[in-house]
């Protein structure tokens, strides 16, 4: 009790905590990142998700697969095509529904573009946390061509349903091919004011070369996917080695690093823009004639099963796991989500950083929250 | 013919005649102050006007256009908004410091406005020790910040105020050397001095090399002082949220939000007197008319701004030991070696005069 009593009046130096989140500019939704904090340097960051939780998987229990695509729109909604893209071919695998070759060719456009439009977001988000807001406006000035071409053929610019088991919900617009062309032309001028803009600025390099560094073997183990692995040197691309829809019609290169910093990450992710360019390129000209659907029953019943299918989306792999009892609705659906994945391993490589490069390693990994809280 | 001077002529002659001697400089001194504090709103608004319309263009916005012509009034309709909100507050605040610190921020920058030389009369207070007495005021804007991000009671705030102390005090010293470097040349602290011995042509051409130097070291550090991006470590909005001013409403967030402004003013307005002889024209152009001298001082002037404002949405912004591993490491040693080879320019007369 006497000991208790007195006081040390020295000064001593401890960790403190402060939460970052869940409204917080640097973690581009509803995620709050418990942060232990020795002055600058990060000791401990914990995630704590819950804030944007919609039991979408649970909803898909009582869905019938019609419905449930609409339900992916919500998860990722950068990549929203892609997203409906894993659960119609999970059904059409299941059904063994031979989709036309049109369809096939439509979809990989769409999805390599959605995959355009993500990264320029995120690049120009990317630009925003380490403090160059102007990055934020060139990003959207692209991406909302490709917004653009969307709404033209899909009526909708973010969550666009418009893939549908069976087929696609509409034909393209006659605009589309036309138009998609011109991005292409307006895109290749734009990639290389990206790299003036921010990839060659040496502030920008100082800020990420060696910050947050993954290794292969870690990004392995945490179950990496996407960019933040590939940039690491772990060859995963689901694109490559599972083509699905029309991409094994196409040549492309994987985008791989073996740095794994945070700089790696980004110059992946740039990469990428060129090979996705690229793979629209080399289908816009060839899209077959033919239906835009199949029919499928109004009520679709898989047979009794377990069925998987992987998908790449912008941020890495998605996956969809179905165990069917027969009946209309799914007995259990589980996603295999990229940012959950990736969000796990943050505490891992921002663990002796500053504060700042815990923003850019988190905008490197970028995170989608409702990807994560689905 | 010389407005400004015949103005404060009349009304200085008429002031003494109506009055003892005693009551007019008092009455002269009010005057005085409440001009300054209308130059100091109209500078601090027609600013946050020009960095949004500066901002738009770099991103490829329009910017605000409405309100006025091309938006002129927008600031002013903002600050009208401003006044108009509640001023909240954190419960364990400490209050009195909490409620201090937003003067400080503002009284520095309004008292070191006094000694700009707009032109040769329109200059408030021309001590001998002009360029001193700026760069101590200008640091007293440091201890409001970093009274208000401590009593504030938030962690990001305290973190941002922290920040900006140890920047400011770093980039001080900077700032003091690359103007002492200019001041081997003059001789003098006194501003119009400085601003005389520019009429055999402009710091910067009289100094050259060592000149130029200085100048880029004196707008990096004083970017740095004035923490804006790229070193707005203290507000760094996608670290810290706000920063120092996270808890700070209404007029409160005001007076930070144009003191910042006005150091930037400031800054750019030291640098035009220093660097560029501050309303001195080109070849002494416009010599016979020096009533001109306020257009070629806001011309170099808001063209150094528009500088600061092309750092600012153009670069990312430093991590906090960069910002320092810059200052220490590389500014200050060239600082110290250009001071040496500028005493050396003007010992051995090898300045360029015309």
């Amino acid at each position: 009790m006497e000991q208790r009593t007195t006081i040390d009046k020295s000064f001593k130096s401890e960790p403190y905590q402060i939460n970052m989140g869940p409204q917080h500019p640097a973690t581009h939704g509803v995620l709050n990142l418990l942060l232990t904090i020795d002055g600058e340097i990060i000791q401990k960051v914990e995630p704590d998700l819950g804030y944007i939780h919609r039991s979408i998987e649970k909803m898909c229990e009582r869905d019938s697969y019609q419905q449930i695509v609409h339900l992916t729109d919500r998860m990722d909604y950068l990549s929203s095509n892609i997203n409906n893209e894993a659960v119609c071919l999970v059904v059409e695998n299941a059904l063994e529904l031979e989709v036309p070759e049109r369809v096939k060719v439509i979809r990989t456009i769409i999805g390599e573009l959605t995959r355009i439009s993500s990264h320029c977001l995120w690049w120009g988000i990317m630009g925003m946390d380490v403090g160059a807001l102007t990055t934020f406006f060139y990003g959207f000035r692209d991406r909302e061509l490709i917004n653009d071409i969307f709404e033209e053929t899909c009526g909708a610019r973010l969550t666009m349903n418009y893939n549908v088991p069976g087929g696609l919900m509409l034909d393209i617009h006659p605009n589309f091919i036309k138009r998609v062309k011109k991005f292409i032309v307006h895109f290749k001028t734009k990639i290389p004011e990206y790299d003036k803009l921010l990839t060659e600025n040496i502030i920008f390099q100082k800020r990420t070369k060696g910050i947050g560094i993954l290794t292969k073997e870690d990004a392995i183990s945490f179950g990496a996917s996407g960019p933040v692995a590939r940039a690491s040197g772990y060859s995963c691309d689901v694109r490559k080695y599972h083509p699905y829809s029309a991409l094994d019609k196409v040549t492309f290169n994987e985008a791989l690093r073996t740095e794994g910093d945070t700089f790696a990450r980004y110059k992946v992710r740039i990469q990428e823009l060129w090979e996705s360019l690229s793979i629209v390129e080399q289908l816009i000209d060839n899209i077959p004639e033919g239906e835009h659907r199949v029919k499928t029953n109004a009520v679709i019943k898989l047979p009794k099963g377990e069925y998987y299918q992987k998908v790449e989306t912008a941020r890495g792999e998605l996956g969809v796991y179905v165990i069917s009892t027969g009946t209309k609705s799914p007995y259990r659906l589980k996603f295999r989500s990229p940012g959950f994945s990736n969000l796990s391993l943050l505490s891992h490589i921002a663990k002796g950083g500053k504060i700042g490069d815990l923003v850019a390693i988190m905008a490197t990994i970028d995170l989608v929250i409702p990807d994560i809280d689905r | 013919m010389n407005i400004p001077l015949n103005i404060t002529k009349t009304i200085h002659d008429w002031l003494f005649s109506i009055m003892p001697e005693g009551a007019a400089s008092i009455v002269e001194m009010f005057i005085i102050a409440l001009v300054y504090l209308g130059i100091f709103t109209v500078i601090g608004l027609f600013l946050v006007f020009l960095e949004r319309r500066v901002s738009a263009w770099f991103q490829l916005r329009i910017g605000p256009n409405r309100v006025g012509y091309q938006g002129i009034l927008q600031s002013l309709a903002d600050a009208l908004k401003l006044l108009s909100k509640e001023l909240t507050g954190t419960v364990k605040a400490d209050k009195f410091l909490y409620n201090l610190a937003p003067y400080f921020v503002i009284i520095s920058a309004l008292m070191a406005l006094a000694v700009i030389p707009f032109t040769k009369e329109f200059h408030a207070f021309d001590i001998n020790i002009g360029i001193f007495f700026l760069i101590a005021i200008s640091s007293i804007g440091v201890i409001g910040i970093l009274l208000g991000g401590w009593s504030s009671n938030n962690k990001f705030a305290l973190i941002g105020a922290m920040r900006s102390g140890v920047q400011t005090i770093s980039y001080e010293l900077s700032i003091g050397l690359s103007l002492l470097t200019m001041i081997l040349i003059t001789g003098s602290l006194q501003l119009s001095e400085i601003v005389e011995v520019q009429k055999n042509g402009w710091l910067i051409v009289q100094g050259h090399i060592p000149a130029i130097i200085a100048f880029m070291i004196f707008m990096i550090s004083g970017t740095a002082e004035t923490n804006r991006a790229p070193f707005d470590m203290a507000e760094a909005e996608s670290e810290l949220g706000a920063g120092f001013h996270t808890e700070y409403s209404g007029m409160k967030f005001a007076y930070f939000f144009l003191a910042e402004f006005i150091n930037m003013f400031i800054i750019a307005a030291i640098a035009a007197t220093v660097f560029f002889g501050a309303w001195l024209s080109p070849f002494g152009i416009t010599e016979s008319l020096p009533w001109l001298g306020i257009f070629w001082f806001l011309g170099k002037t808001l063209s150094l701004v528009f500088l600061m404002m092309w750092f600012r949405w153009t670069f990312p912004r430093l991590r906090v030991d960069q910002l320092l591993t810059l200052e220490w490491k590389y500014l200050l040693p060239i600082n110290l070696v250009n001071i040496i080879i500028m005493a050396l320019i003007v010992w051995l007369n090898l300045t360029i005069t015309f």
